[in-house]
């Protein structure tokens, strides 16, 4: 991000103290009590307290919330993994096609299809009508089933990030291929797609994120422990194992890495497609 | 995200329509994978939930009862009172979103020693999991042993019953979806901000303008944009939240933190099919009622800028 000089170049060090001191505060201290816990053992854990283990127990818990309920963890992170790169791969390839067409082409269409995207991204999903739609079609309870629900709500967001990145790549690009002899596949696969990398990646983390954070979906559309994702692992942990804090907060912070690092990966990229695309249209 | 409106090219920019090959090189059928997924799994439900919604419904048969439904929805206070709590929660979050997120993007745009720090740990909770959070905050909140109640009794302060009090449950589930979502509020108003151009900033300077004069006329008015964007974001999903509800407080006490969301999980988990499909019927005409007028207003505004 580039560096605003809006006001004196002086660096405002007690502000920065108070702000510094305030962000321990608010956001550290909650993560630092994440990690703490998960570290102690489960009388240290139950006291709830934020103070230094006497003893480290990683392995342990670590070990014990793996093991538990037959590995269920385990499963629940492949299950995770294949629901989040298979729906995030196909909604960002349909969303980045739609909106190729939707920015690049004025038709009477144009209109409606720019209504429903907007009506994608804020009317509420119908739940049970959902899962009738999916029992209709033998899908309900399927791994496939719930990555075209998760395609479903998360197409509108993209098209629109990708819709406001395409407007600013130039139309000569399109009719130089297309004098070169590209056909509609070629130019959009060969041509377009690759310049579209930054806001391909700001999309790929953020949904990414959102779907492998989701809850909601997987709770409706894929109950039962065989087919658990990681956060309905976590939900079942807090009520079977309420007591045991200390394998709770060890799950919390297993299922934090996967973000964690994606974060630590991608932290300037995410702001910088989301400001090409987003604010400034 | 809002803002997002296609200012399409005149047609004579576009190439010429070629003799003799009237296809475009943008083909419709792009549209068609996305649009197949897309119909049958966001239109389909959601156009038939109006008429599920007015049957006794058990997923394998429905039989037509009218608007009993809504009767009943209506008739019980429980549920009338998610109705209200849905509202209260949505402008309670926007609006702190809005005050912290602009507050914070300012800071962070100043000179201060450590932003990009300040910046990144304003921003991860945004990528943890609601119910990881929900959970932690459970137990911060926790009136007796709980962090937050121990370290105001240190200050001498007795703490409520963050979660346990009927009176404060919904406004602290609020403040943890504050907390975990203003990262994304300071981040759009970052970018909202840094792309003012520096020669207001530098003229005003010229003029001997305060920090304050500063902010109130040109941060505020150039960031206005920002501003709906963030407002509408936090309406949408506040007014549909469910999850971090859910993990804290599962409504309760009583029912005093349901919002509509949890009230249509409830009555799905109880076989009611059809009052819970009223119940996101309601949700629907909720959320289209606030969001669409709200967004056609707020884009006229952004017009006059």
């Amino acid at each position: 991000m580039t560096v605003v000089e809006n006001r004196r170049p002086r660096k405002n060090i007690a502000l920065s103290l108070v702000a510094i001191l305030l962000s321990v505060v608010v956001f550290l201290v909650p993560f630092a009590f994440i990690v703490l816990t998960a570290l102690k053992s489960r009388q240290e854990a139950s006291r709830l307290d934020f103070s230094w283990p006497t003893q480290f127990q990683f392995v342990q818990n670590f070990v014990d919330v793996v093991q538990a309920r037959d590995y269920m963890l385990i499963i629940a992170f492949i299950n995770s993994t294949i629901l989040t790169v298979a729906s995030v791969t196909i909604m960002v390839v349909l969303a980045a096609m739609v909106a190729f067409v939707l920015q690049r082409r004025r038709t009477r269409w144009t209109g409606l299809i720019n209504f429903l995207v907007l009506s994608g991204l804020i009317i509420p999903p119908a739940v049970v009508p959902t899962i009738w739609v999916l029992q209709k079609l033998g899908l309900f309870r399927t791994m496939p089933g719930l990555i075209l629900v998760e395609v479903a709500f998360g197409l509108s967001f993209c098209i629109l990030l990708f819709r406001a990145f395409i407007a600013t790549i130039p139309r000569e690009l399109d009719e130089a291929a297309i004098i070169d002899g590209a056909g509609p596949l070629r130019l959009f696969f060969r041509v377009v797609l690759p310049l579209l990398k930054s806001v391909i990646i700001t999309c790929v983390v953020v949904q990414s994120v959102t779907v492998f954070n989701d809850f909601v979906n997987p709770l409706y559309f894929l109950p039962g422990d065989q087919n658990a994702t990681v956060q309905l692992t976590l939900y079942n942990f807090s009520s079977s194992y309420s007591t045991q804090y200390n394998l709770l907060f060890m799950d919390i912070l297993l299922i934090t890495i996967p973000p964690l690092i994606m974060f630590l990966f991608f932290n300037k990229r995410i702001v910088a497609g989301m400001t090409a695309g987003a604010v400034k249209g | 995200m809002v803002s997002l409106e296609a200012r399409p090219r005149t047609r004579a920019a576009g190439p010429a329509p070629a003799a003799g090959r009237k296809r475009s090189p943008y083909s419709s059928w792009f549209y068609l994978p996305a649009a197949i997924i897309y119909a049958v799994l966001f239109l389909v439900p959601t156009v038939t939930s109006f008429y599920f919604s007015l049957t006794r419904w058990s997923i394998f048969d429905s039989q037509f009862i009218g608007f009993d439904n809504y009767v009943t929805f209506f008739r019980e206070p429980a549920l009338v009172s998610g109705l209200w709590h849905t509202v209260v929660y949505a402008v309670l979050t926007s609006g702190l979103k809005v005050v912290l997120g602009l507050g914070l993007a300012v800071l962070l745009t100043s000179q201060i020693i450590g932003r990009g720090y300040l910046r990144s740990v304003v921003f991860f909770p945004v990528l943890v999991s609601t119910i990881g959070v929900g959970l932690t905050f459970t137990i911060l909140m926790d009136p007796e042993e709980g962090l937050i109640n121990e370290s105001l009794s240190l200050l001498g302060i007795q703490g409520p019953g963050w979660l346990t009090d009927p009176g404060y449950a919904l406004v602290s589930v609020a403040l943890v979806d504050v907390w975990k979502g203003v990262g994304l509020a300071t981040l759009i108003y970052i970018a909202g901000i840094v792309s003012i151009p520096q020669e207001y900033f530098e003229a005003a300077r010229v003029d001997g303008a305060t920090a304050w004069q500063n902010f109130r006329s040109i941060v505020l008015p150039l960031a206005r944009p920002a501003t709906f964007t963030v407002i509408l974001l936090s309406l949408i999903g506040g007014l549909r939240s469910f999850d971090l509800i859910w993990a804290m407080t599962r409504g309760g006490p009583g029912f005093t933190s349901d919002v509509i969301a949890s009230v249509i999980y409830k009555q799905y988990q109880a076989g009611f099919y059809g009052l819970s499909t009223a119940g996101n019927v309601v949700l629907f005409l909720l959320v289209t009622a606030i969001i669409f007028p709200l967004s056609r207003y707020l884009n006229s505004k952004e017009v006059d800028l």
